[in-house]
């Protein structure tokens, strides 16, 4: 299968496979104009299948939803359709926004305008708590 | 310079910062009259979105016996809450108008919020089934003076351990220092939660036993703290009266205690310990009371310190 090449945008490769669409879910890409290309279940040599996900746009991304849905992703920036940077994106700290507490007993199921902030407590077993309550966070 | 500016959780607080506390609270037990004119003029909030007696009265007699006012509410009705004020509003706006501010509210975090925005500390005096500091400070209070020292003691813990949030938090304290031993005495369904077990016991290497049995491991307990089956955490009515009398210290489980057991419970009680037991020189509980407004006053000193309040 051929995905055209992009002028400038961004290749988020090294997805898990599966997680391709969560990922483009929590990015809001279904929210943008530009080309956004999906590929699910793709060969690679490191990881049997993987995903990728392709934007034919500059925009900024949140390192902190890709870090979190696919920990251990490439992240490469294209500009006039070469490579001119390679990010590698671990575990973050903090997440901010990206999920939500569903402790119906946590001060952010009854106040709207907070923020929802987890923090990673166990990098090893992927474990973030709220802010507020330290209720795990589930996905 | 380290300023602690507010108290949400116990862990705020460092080993040597409670030791501090405790120095405070038995020299203002020791010498009251020396602590009676310090907050002269200051004002303490107590805004409490939910019913509490002893914690609400606790701070506000704390706060009068160091020669301050208090201003505020015991309940959300009477409060802009019922408005639909946010948390975060309220603690701006009584920011204005008094010099610290202790909050109980039914959601975990919302002290938190608070603070984030308060110009003035916050003190947590309960939130939810989250956190409960004072109280936690006033049983390392009550500890301190029955036993002397927090090393080599053997606690166990009774009723309740799932919901107890006082449990989990005097756990948490408790793991800070040597030789403990915990035996966890409950229900299968009250078991406390894995989460405290691994992460606090299991983490600080504490040896512990779960048993449902009070009885056999009474000889062998320093301290016994008996919980109260909380209503109030249930979403289910039938799960409550289930589980709620299932266990009930009576003169006849003391037998075979130690002859200096303490015997410690955060209160209210309902009925897990027989009104008898109140004559026993090793009940504890109302100490514990006593204790809570010496600890927090020793507390509202040391935030109004660090936030150069008072000298």
């Amino acid at each position: 299968m051929n995905i055209d090449s992009i002028k400038n945008g961004i290749v988020i490769d090294h997805i898990p496979a599966g997680r391709g669409m969560k990922l483009y879910d929590l990015l809001g890409l279904d929210r943008l104009e530009c080309s956004v290309a999906i590929i699910k279940n793709a060969v690679s040599s490191q990881m049997g299948r993987k995903d990728i996900i392709k934007i034919d746009a500059d925009i900024p991304v949140n390192f902190d939803i890709i870090g979190y849905v696919a920990p251990n992703v490439t992240v490469n920036i294209i500009r006039g359709g070469k490579l001119v940077e390679k990010k590698a994106i671990g575990l973050p700290e903090t997440l901010i926004d990206v999920i939500k507490c569903k402790n119906p007993r946590c001060i952010t199921s009854t106040e709207q305008e907070l923020k929802h902030i987890f923090r990673l407590e166990d990098p090893k077993n992927r474990v973030y708590r709220c802010a507020y309550c330290d209720t795990k966070a589930s996905e | 310079m380290n300023t602690l500016k507010h108290l949400i959780d116990i862990s705020d607080l460092s080993v040597e910062e409670i030791g501090q506390l405790i120095d405070t609270a038995n020299d203002i037990i020791a010498n009251p009259g020396k602590y009676s004119e310090k907050c002269r003029g200051k004002k303490l909030a107590t805004l409490f979105f939910e019913p509490s007696t002893r914690t609400r009265l606790s701070f506000e007699a704390a706060m009068y016996e160091l020669g301050g006012n208090v201003l505020g509410f015991s309940e959300a009705q009477s409060s802009s809450a019922a408005k639909g004020e946010s948390v975060a509003d309220t603690a701006k706006t009584v920011s204005c108008y008094a010099d610290i501010i202790a909050m109980r509210h039914p959601k975990e975090g919302a002290p938190l919020v608070a603070a984030q925005n308060a110009t003035i500390p916050v003190i947590n005096a309960g939130d939810g089934g989250h956190f409960h500091p004072t109280q936690t400070l006033a049983d390392l209070l009550t500890i301190a003076r029955e036993k002397g020292s927090f090393e080599n003691l053997t606690v166990g813990f009774c009723g309740d351990l799932k919901f107890g949030r006082t449990v989990h938090s005097l756990i948490g304290a408790l793991s800070r220092y040597s030789g403990l031993n915990v035996v966890l005495i409950s229900p299968e369904e009250l078991k406390l939660p894995s989460y405290v077990k691994q992460e606090v016991l299991k983490k600080a290497g504490i040896p512990y036993i779960q048993t449902s049995n009070l009885e056999e491991y009474m000889p062998n307990l320093d301290i016994l703290y008996m919980t109260r089956v909380q209503r109030e955490r249930f979403f289910n009515e039938e799960d409550y009266l289930r589980l709620k009398d299932s266990y009930i210290l009576t003169p006849d489980k003391l037998k075979n205690a130690k002859k200096d057991l303490s015997i410690m419970h955060p209160l209210p009680r309902v009925n897990e310990i027989s009104v008898e037991i109140d004559q026993d020189p090793r009940a504890c509980y109302f100490k514990q009371v006593l204790n809570g407004k010496y600890i927090r006053m020793a507390l509202i000193l040391k935030l109004l310190r660090e936030a150069g309040t008072i000298a």
